[in-house]
């Protein structure tokens, strides 16, 4: 499978990204810098990284979600390539209006880094397809605007067709419904403040973000 | 030609920081303040002759993220 992962200036966790999607499909990902304007051809997956694209200047992921790749990143999705925004990645799908809602400030005003209980809620998309419809399952966390808010219209219309992926089983940041992750309408993109690359091997203190990247490759391949 | 755009959030939104500030008001002794919402204000310094709808445009596109906020202009007097 031929990847991409998107680079914003001040993106952190892009090499993070890198080395667990080669780990899991034993091909390097396309490094994208946000000023180029075209995907590589027969990208099959986009993966959009954490970190503090441009500083969180104005809002968390506001610049980086108008910067010359994303018009690149929105046509290919309207298509269904695959697109996986980790943390930052979210915040930047949200305000490129690939994902609905809002990430705000954490309700406890703290940088929250630790690693937090989940539970999957649908195993029926290609993101989570390896993993079991109600199963827990621990990822770490790091980030200060993770509070994920949306009107309440739009947070039943999320639960009623499936498109809640992820939520917290604890206390994290005041996400309205421990929302910790969402899909899109065509179930093609995936937006988690969680940071499945960062429990791949046993190294990590965990290895429950594998599979995501695994059942991805299964179901894109 | 200046023009002051107001961003703050939609009421009913949570406003994490403008609580702190509520707090730390409290804390300071001062009575009687019952809610604090906090905001931005962006000064665009423009050229002439750039259209009301333009600004409209730029706030939408960039300066709000109209999910959770509102936004106002106040324009110079030409």
């Amino acid at each position: 499978m031929n990847s991409a992962v998107i680079v914003f200036p001040g993106s952190n966790c892009d090499r993070d990204l890198k080395v667990a999607i080669e780990a899991v499909t034993g091909r390097a990902p396309a490094m994208v810098w946000h000023r180029d304007t075209e995907l590589p051809a027969g990208t099959g997956l986009i993966a959009i990284p954490g970190g503090f694209s441009y500083g969180d200047y104005l809002r968390s992921g506001a610049m980086a979600a108008r910067s010359p790749i994303m018009q690149a990143v929105i046509e290919a999705a309207a298509k269904g390539v695959p697109v996986l925004g980790i943390c930052n990645g979210f915040q930047v799908l949200t305000e490129a209006g690939l994902l609905p809602g809002a990430l705000m400030r954490n309700a406890g005003l703290h940088f929250v880094c630790r690693s937090v209980g989940l539970t999957v809620e649908t195993s029926q998309s290609i993101f989570t397809s390896a993993y079991s419809a109600g199963e827990e399952i621990v990822i770490p966390v790091a980030h200060h605007d993770g509070n994920f808010q949306a009107d309440g219209e739009t947070l039943d219309r999320l639960e009623g067709q499936g498109r809640v992926a992820f939520r917290y089983r604890e206390q994290v940041n005041g996400s309205a419904r421990s929302i910790a992750g969402i899909l899109n309408d065509g179930g093609n993109v995936l937006g988690m403040m969680p940071h499945p690359e960062r429990a791949l091997e046993a190294a990590h203190g965990g290895t429950d973000g594998r599979r995501l990247f695994e059942g991805l490759l299964e179901a894109v391949a | 030609m200046k023009a002051r755009i107001f961003v703050t959030l939609k009421p009913g939104v949570l406003d994490p920081q403008g609580k702190a500030i509520h707090h730390a008001l409290g804390a300071l002794g001062f009575a009687g303040v019952n809610d604090v919402r906090a905001g931005k204000l962006i000064e665009l310094d423009l050229a002439e002759g750039t259209s009301d709808a333009d600004i409209e445009a730029m706030c939408r596109k960039l300066l709000a993220n109209t999910v959770i906020e509102n936004f106002r202009v106040e324009r110079d007097a030409p």
